[in-house]
């Protein structure tokens, strides 16, 4: 048993409310200056208000209020398997709600950078465990009987003497009025029940029958429904426009202009408001709307790649990260290495268009939807309707898919300034057209990589991106420099190699952007594994024991070991093709192997992949894997299948015909291994994305000698 | 008036003929199971079974259904029990899950069809329906699984 003391800027938080039931939380404030409990009585005489994470009734059931959003990644399994394990309750006992949108109660929700179970598991255990105990500490008392004969299992204590035993559900009122134990003691990983075992996901059995309610589900009385025909270069002026057809379409109600901020912008539309989801769009579709697209530039893909091109060929950016003296070096290196990379744009292109339910009530809002950050929601709108922040009620469905995408706000705004007009909820639904066209998009970045090699040895890395910085569509911290520059790139390395420099040349225009699965990482990981194997290459190392060579990290090490015993690498075939990369992301690393060979027809085919995920501390293996899968298949249409182009400031791609996702013929086979150690928890939802298509590439210049530089490149025609 | 039978009910529906039968489903009978995930049969998230074959409802007019037999995911068995549910379930095929439905009544055909299939036939059976979440490996799986859970529940 180990103890765990609470971390630093948190406080548990007790309450019973009125006697019938058990209730903890944690709360992060800013003020407090070191741990510390209070007794529910303090809590309430201070005006805090309980967040209640943990409620145990007096039926015994416990009910979780889950503050993030189960957008794929499992956390609606996994942090109940969390409170399960120490509370000594059965899974089946515990019950999920989605909280509403408050970081005043729960801090930060925003469901993003992989952060759910590493940024609360320290919490989530300690609260399990120390209502375990007060749960113990009044069974003992109502006994009469010493804590230490007592113990809990499957919601119920014990007295082991004895064999006598009361429900959770009979000790809560006792239990809520008990001081919370300043310390209390957590399982070790081998004494670990539930955690780390593959459970089912709790989720699963309303996915399969049609039950689970996404934001397109949600249904209000006297909803009505809203299509928008938006500016097809998102910052058009409406003009004019013409509604004489639309308003034809039978069901349909009323057409009007409406503004959705982004940001500090404003975009422009056309709401069209009917009795179905169907007559909005066929509304929408009749629409004559004039844009007055002046005022901005019109961007033409080639260009944006030119401009890259020149950028990182010309200027020598803004300073990310820098040692030792790479310039001096590269320039009296003989051998060496000057390559650029090319990313494309990226639609998130969830399975579930953007929509959103909103009720606007004068001095209240209520709103509905698949949403990533309810709590920044929340705070959006009362700041730009000057409702009070409590007063505006946002409700997180359940999400088909968000990738980043479903964590922007404009949306559910756009919702509201619909509802406020009509004066009755709507829902807001968007095409797929909509979705596609509208952005914001994963930005597309350029990368130039310059290497010298002396003696074998790798002397100096020189890193520069040219692309838009996400941080800068939406602050206008124009002129920063993009500290994002080095994600991705394994920290062990600037311990092995003197000269490494990053550097971000930035690159602005009006293109909306926005976060995409693994961030950074996901571009930045193509670049520098690429250009670290094509580094092996020049230095004559296999790919593998370069690694080993460069990181000198233990955990590092062991996952190299792991990649080498589970692909079989020392057993690699002639006419097969190896490539192998290993990223950084959120806290975790994930290394990559591919095995690729030719198809009859000529094309690449994809043998097998072998993905090994360090993410320290985890709780449930199998949903690690099947994030770790699916981020493969995300990876591999990235960087082989589709892009976002703009021609004349006009997105090309409008729909799934152009913007070919990989199907069921094109999944590789992917094994997945988690390595097994007790270090900080790192995330698990994105890491598996980065590594895989410079471990790709790889193995196709394995195969055939030809480098890939530029995604998305076509596997028929290598 | 137009009268659909939807999962052994009958509905008089009175909606434009036009209206594709993915937003009657939806809007007018409640059943939300059945997923609009492109408007243009490119994704397969709202497949339903016509007659008993499958058919993309986002591109299907209300007026073809007049009359005719209509399955959604809610109507796939009666308590999440048939087998390729039971294998989803044991399997932990879904992530987001938004597609899932559109994924079982594409395999639901194919199962009935050819109730020992092979990869490649997976491949041409499925490949109408994406996954964003990228479950593919698992739904491959999960349809063997389900091949053999309804061999097994033939032989009892």
């Amino acid at each position: 048993m180990e103890t765990n003391a609470i971390s630093r800027r948190n406080f548990i938080r007790v309450s019973g409310l009125a006697g019938t039931a058990l209730c903890l939380g944690f709360y992060s404030s800013a003020n407090a200056k070191e741990d510390q409990l209070i007794h529910a009585a303090d809590a309430e005489k201070s005006g805090i208000q309980m967040n209640a994470w943990i409620n145990i009734g007096t039926d015994g059931k416990v009910t979780l209020t889950d503050h993030r959003a189960e957008m794929g990644q499992g956390s609606y399994q996994s942090v109940p398997q969390i409170i399960a394990e120490e509370l000594e309750v059965d899974m089946k006992d515990i019950n999920i709600i989605f909280a509403q949108g408050d970081n005043k109660k729960y801090g930060s929700q925003i469901t993003g950078g992989s952060s759910t179970i590493r940024g609360s598991y320290k919490n989530l255990l300690k609260l399990s465990a120390t209502a375990r105990e007060m749960l113990i500490a009044a069974a003992a008392a109502k006994w009469g009987v010493p804590v230490s004969e007592c113990y809990a299992e499957s919601g119920n204590v014990l007295h082991k003497p004895s064999g006598k035993k009361f429900h959770y559900g009979e000790l809560v009122t006792d239990a809520s009025k008990l001081e919370a134990p300043k310390e209390v003691q957590l399982k070790k990983a081998s004494e670990y029940k539930l955690i780390r075992k593959p459970l089912n996901r709790r989720d699963t059995p309303l996915k399969t029958n049609g039950e689970a309610t996404f934001g397109l589900d949600k249904k209000l009385p006297g909803m009505l429904y809203a299509a928008v025909e938006r500016s097809p270069r998102q910052r058009g002026k409406i003009k004019s426009f013409d509604d004489t057809a639309a308003k034809k379409i039978p069901g349909v109600q009323k057409v009007f202009k409406v503004q959705m901020a982004v940001f500090n912008t404003n975009r422009e539309g056309v709401a069209v408001i009917a009795n179905s989801t169907w007559a909005a769009i066929e509304g929408k579709k009749a629409l004559r709307v004039e844009w007055d697209d002046s005022g901005f530039e019109h961007i033409n893909t080639p260009d944006i790649y030119k401009k890259h091109e020149e950028l990182l060929k010309t200027s020598e950016g803004l300073s990310v990260k820098k040692q030792g003296d790479v310039d001096a070096v590269l320039k009296q290196s003989t051998k060496t290495l000057d390559a650029i990379y090319q990313t494309p744009y990226q639609s998130h292109a969830a399975m579930e268009p953007l929509n959103c339910v909103a009720h606007y009530q004068g001095d209240k809002v209520e709103i509905w939807g698949p949403i990533q950050a309810p709590d920044w929601i929340q705070a959006d709108i009362s700041g730009r309707l000057k409702i009070p922040q409590e007063n505006v009620i946002v409700n997180m469905t359940f999400l088909g898919g968000g990738f980043g995408r479903k964590a922007f706000m404009d949306y559910p705004h756009e919702a509201v300034m619909i509802s406020k007009e009509i004066g009755s909820p709507v829902q807001v639904v968007w095409t797929r057209e909509d979705d596609m066209t509208q952005g914001p998009y994963r930005a597309g970045v350029s990368y130039r990589g310059q290497g010298a090699i002396d003696n074998g040895q790798v002397t100096a890395l020189k890193f520069k991106m040219a692309g838009q910085n996400i941080d800068h569509w939406q602050t206008d911290k124009r002129g920063q420099a993009n500290d994002s520059a080095s994600e991705g790139f394994l920290k062990p390395y600037f311990d092995s190699i003197k000269n490494i420099s990053f550097a971000d040349v930035p690159y602005e225009m009006p293109l909306p952007n926005m976060w995409w699965r693994s961030v950074y990482a996901s571009t930045n990981g193509f670049a520098y594994e690429s250009f670290m194997n094509e580094m092996a290459g020049l230095a004559g190392k296999d790919q593998l024991d370069f690694r080993r060579e460069y990181l000198k990290d233990e955990r590092c090490q062991r996952l190299i070991d792991k990649m080498e015993e589970v692909s079989g690498w020392k057993n690699r075939g002639k006419n097969e093709g190896y490539g192998v990369a290993i990223t950084e992301c959120f806290s975790s690393t994930v290394g990559q192997v591919v095995k690729v060979s030719r198809k009859s027809n000529g094309g690449i085919k994809i043998d097998h992949v072998w993905a090994v995920m360090d993410c320290g501390w985890y709780v449930n293996p199998d949903i690690i894997k099947a994030q770790v899968e699916g981020s493969v298949v995300m990876a591999l249409g990235a960087a082989t299948t589709h892009e976002i182009t703009f021609k004349d400031g006009l997105t090309e791609q409008r729909n799934f015909y152009a913007y070919q996702m990989p199907r069921m013929n094109d999944a590789p086979v992917v094994d997945v291994y988690v390595m097994d150690n007790n270090e900080d928890a790192g995330g698990v939802g994105e890491p598996g994305l980065p590594p895989f298509t410079p471990a790709l590439t790889e193995a196709i210049f394995d195969l055939t000698g030809k480098r890939i530089r530029k995604l998305p490149f076509n596997m028929n025609a290598v | 008036m137009i009268t659909v039978t939807v999962n052994g009910q009958r509905h008089d529906i009175d909606a434009d003929p036009n209206m594709p039968l993915l937003w009657a489903i939806r809007d007018i009978l409640g059943l939300t199971g059945t997923k609009y995930g492109c408007g243009a049969a490119q994704c397969g998230a709202c497949t339903v079974h016509l007659n008993g074959e499958s058919i993309r409802s986002c591109c299907t007019k209300l007026s073809r259904a007049a009359g005719q037999q209509i399955i959604t995911i809610e109507g796939l068995s009666a308590n999440n029990n048939h087998p390729l549910q039971l294998a989803w379930n044991e399997m932990n095929v879904p992530q987001c899950g938004y597609c899932q439905s559109g994924q079982l009544m594409s395999a639901a055909v194919l199962l009935r069809e050819n109730p020992n299939p092979t990869d490649q036939d997976i491949d041409d059976a499925m490949s109408g329906n994406i996954c964003r979440c990228g479950t593919y490996q698992r739904i491959r799986a999960a349809i063997h699984r389900a091949a053999d859970l309804a061999r097994e529940g033939a032989k009892s």
